[in-house]
C-alpha cells in the first residue's frame, strides 16, 4: 500500500486551510513504515472496528465518531488499550508519534 | 418440412433439437457436494471452488463489504447465503455462479444461520442489535426480533447465532450478558426464550453437532456459558470457569471464533482468552481435561472430522503460523508457516485436506492432513473465510 498519495493529499488539504488549524499534522513516518502502519490499521484495527471503521465489537472510528475526542487521549488508548474492554495495548508494535499519526489519519476520514 | 416427415419423425426431431438446445444453455450436470465459497474480503467478491480437483470455478463480484463475512448453505447445497459486514445478505448460485438475490437488511451485521427445515434464514446484527428472519427462497423479511437493551443503552449486539433442531436458533448478547433461544417454527411469529445472567461479554457461540448444547465464549471472564437445550429449565451454567487462574491475562489482538467444529468425539477444543492455550473439555460433562500450550492467542481451534488432530491459527502478531495438536497425546506435533496472515481454515467433508486462506499472500493453501505437506496453492484476493458445502447438511454450521 502506497501512503505517498495520502500524505500528499493531507499536505494539500493543510495548505488550503481545509484541515482544522488546531490539528497540526504529525509527520508521516518514512516508508516502508507508513505503509506497514496503514496495513495494521486496515487489517488489525479493522478486525474489531470494521474494515471501513464503522464499528463492530469495537467502537466506530469514523471522523464523526472521533469528533471532539482529544488526540492525546485517543493516542493513549491505542498505546495502552482500555482496561475492562477488549481493546488491547498496541505499544509493543508502535510508538507515540506513530499512534498520533494514526489518530490524525482517522480523523481526516482517509480510508486505507 | 411438414410434408416430408411423418408425424412421429417430426416429433422426435423436435425433441432432439430441444434437448440439444437445453444442453447448450445449461451448465454441464454436476453435484455440489464438493464445492465451496471463498470470501475475498477487500474486493467484495467470492470465489466458488471445487475441493476435489482443487480449482476455482469462478468469481462472483459485487457483494459489498465482506470484512468478517460468513456463509451458510441451502440444504440442497446449491445456494450460498453470504452475510456481509454491511448488513447485506447475498444469495449466490454455486452452479451458475450468479448472484440471484441480495437484500440490505441492517447497517452492521456479523453472520447468520439457516433453520433446520431449510426455509428460514436468520441474520444476526450489531446495528440495529437483534435478529431478523427471512424467507430462504426470496429473502423476504419474515420477522424482526430486536435484542434487549444492553449496557450501552442500545439493543445489544448479537453474537454466536447457531441453528438448533426444531427450527430454533440460539445466540448470545454481547452487551446484555444473555443467551436467547428463538423458536421460529412459525417464522412470522417467533417465540423468544431468554436466559439472562449468562456471563460477562459473550463474544461468540456454538451449537454442538447434535444441536443439544449451546456454548458461549466469554470475553469478560475466564470461562464459557453452557445451555443444555434438552433441559432449558436448568438455565445457563458456567463451564471451564477460572481456566486462567493465577496467570496474568495477555492482550488479545483478535477475537477467537467458535463453531461446531470445536467438538469431535468425546472432546471439545476451545480457545482460551488472554492465554496461549487450547482448552480441552469432556463434551458431556464439560469438565476440563487439559490445557494444551500453543504459541499464541488461538483464533480458530478446529478438530479434523476424524477428531484425531486439532488445527489452530493465531491472532496478530502470530498469524503467519498454524499448529497441529495430536489429540491422544495432547501435544503440538507440528508448527506450519503456510503464508502471511492465515485467517481461516476449512476441512474437506471427511478431512483428507485442509484449506487455509493467506490474506497477505493472496493465496489459498491446500494441505494434506495425513502428510502435512502442501498439495497445492490457488490465487485469491485477500481471502478470509472458506466455507465448504458439506455445511449444508450439518447442524450448527
Amino acid at each position: 500500500m502506497d501512503s505517498g498519495p495520502v500524505s500528499r493529499l493531507l499536505a494539500a488539504l493543510l495548505a488550503c486551510g481545509l484541515v482544522l488549524p488546531a490539528m497540526a499534522a504529525p509527520a508521516a513516518p518514512a516508508e516502508p513504515r507508513a505503509s506497514q502502519l496503514l496495513q495494521l490499521l486496515h487489517n488489525d484495527c479493522g478486525a474489531c472496528h470494521g474494515l471501513t471503521f464503522r464499528g463492530g465489537l469495537g467502537s466506530p472510528l469514523t471522523p464523526e465518531a472521533l469528533q471532539g475526542k482529544p488526540d492525546d487521549s485517543l493516542a493513549a488508548t491505542i498505546l495502552n488499550g482500555r482496561p475492562g474492554t477488549p481493546m488491547p495495548p498496541w505499544r509493543p508494535f508502535l510508538d507515540e508519534e506513530e499512534a498520533k499519526w494514526l489518530v490524525y489519519y482517522l480523523k481526516q476520514g482517509a480510508r486505507p | 418440412m411438414a410434408g416430408l416427415l411423418p408425424e412421429a419423425g417430426r416429433t422426435a426431431l423436435i425433441l432432439t433439437l430441444s434437448l440439444l438446445l437445453a444442453a447448450c444453455a445449461a451448465p454441464p450436470l454436476r453435484g455440489t457436494g464438493d464445492l465451496g465459497v471463498v470470501i475475498e474480503r477487500a474486493s467484495g467478491s467470492v470465489q466458488v471452488v471445487d475441493n476435489t480437483h482443487q480449482r476455482s470455478l469462478g468469481r462472483i463480484q459485487g457483494l459489498g463489504d465482506l470484512s468478517h463475512a460468513s456463509v451458510v448453505f441451502s440444504r440442497d447445497a446449491r445456494y450460498a447465503y453470504v452475510f456481509g459486514r454491511d448488513g447485506a445478505i447475498s444469495k449466490v448460485d454455486l452452479l451458475t455462479r450468479q448472484l440471484v438475490q441480495r437484500v440490505a437488511q441492517a447497517s452492521n451485521s456479523i453472520g447468520g444461520a439457516i433453520s433446520s427445515d431449510g426455509k428460514v434464514i436468520a441474520a444476526q446484527n450489531y446495528e440495529p442489535g437483534g435478529v431478523r428472519l427471512f424467507d430462504a427462497d426470496n429473502l423476504a423479511l419474515l420477522a424482526d426480533i430486536p435484542a434487549v437493551t444492553g449496557h450501552n443503552g442500545k439493543p445489544s449486539r448479537v453474537v454466536g447465532l447457531a441453528d438448533l433442531p426444531g427450527n430454533r436458533f440460539a445466540y448470545a448478547l454481547f452487551d446484555a450478558d444473555e443467551i436467547d433461544v428463538l423458536d421460529a417454527s412459525d417464522p412470522a411469529h417467533p417465540v423468544l426464550a431468554r436466559h439472562p445472567g449468562a456471563g460477562k461479554s459473550p463474544y461468540d457461540g456454538l451449537a454442538s453437532m447434535d444441536g443439544r448444547y449451546f456454548l458461549a465464549g466469554l470475553y469478560g471472564e475466564d470461562g464459557l456459558s453452557l445451555l443444555d437445550t434438552w433441559r432449558p429449565e436448568q438455565g445457563v451454567r458456567r463451564v471451564l470457569a477460572g481456566y486462567g487462574r493465577g496467570e496474568q491475562a495477555m492482550p488479545v489482538y483478535k477475537m477467537p471464533h467458535l463453531r461446531g467444529w470445536s467438538i469431535a468425539g468425546e472432546y471439545a477444543f476451545l480457545p482460551a482468552i488472554g492465554h496461549h492455550e487450547v482448552l480441552m473439555a469432556d463434551s458431556r460433562s464439560w469438565a476440563q481435561v487439559a490445557a494444551v500450550p500453543v504459541l499464541g492467542q488461538p483464533v480458530f481451534v478446529m478438530a479434523e472430522p476424524s477428531g484425531r488432530h486439532v488445527w489452530v491459527n493465531f491472532a496478530f502478531p502470530d498469524n503467519d503460523k498454524v499448529q497441529v495438536i495430536d489429540v491422544p497425546s495432547r501435544q503440538v506435533i507440528k508448527t506450519l508457516q503456510p503464508g502471511r496472515a492465515i485467517l481461516h481454515m476449512e476441512f474437506t467433508a471427511r478431512g483428507d485436506a485442509v484449506w487455509l486462506s493467506s490474506r497477505d499472500d493472496d493465496k489459498l493453501v491446500v494441505i494434506d492432513t495425513a502428510t502435512l505437506n502442501t498439495r497445492s496453492t490457488l490465487p485469491a484476493r485477500e481471502p478470509s473465510g472458506i466455507f465448504f458445502s458439506w455445511r449444508a447438511g450439518r447442524m450448527g454450521m
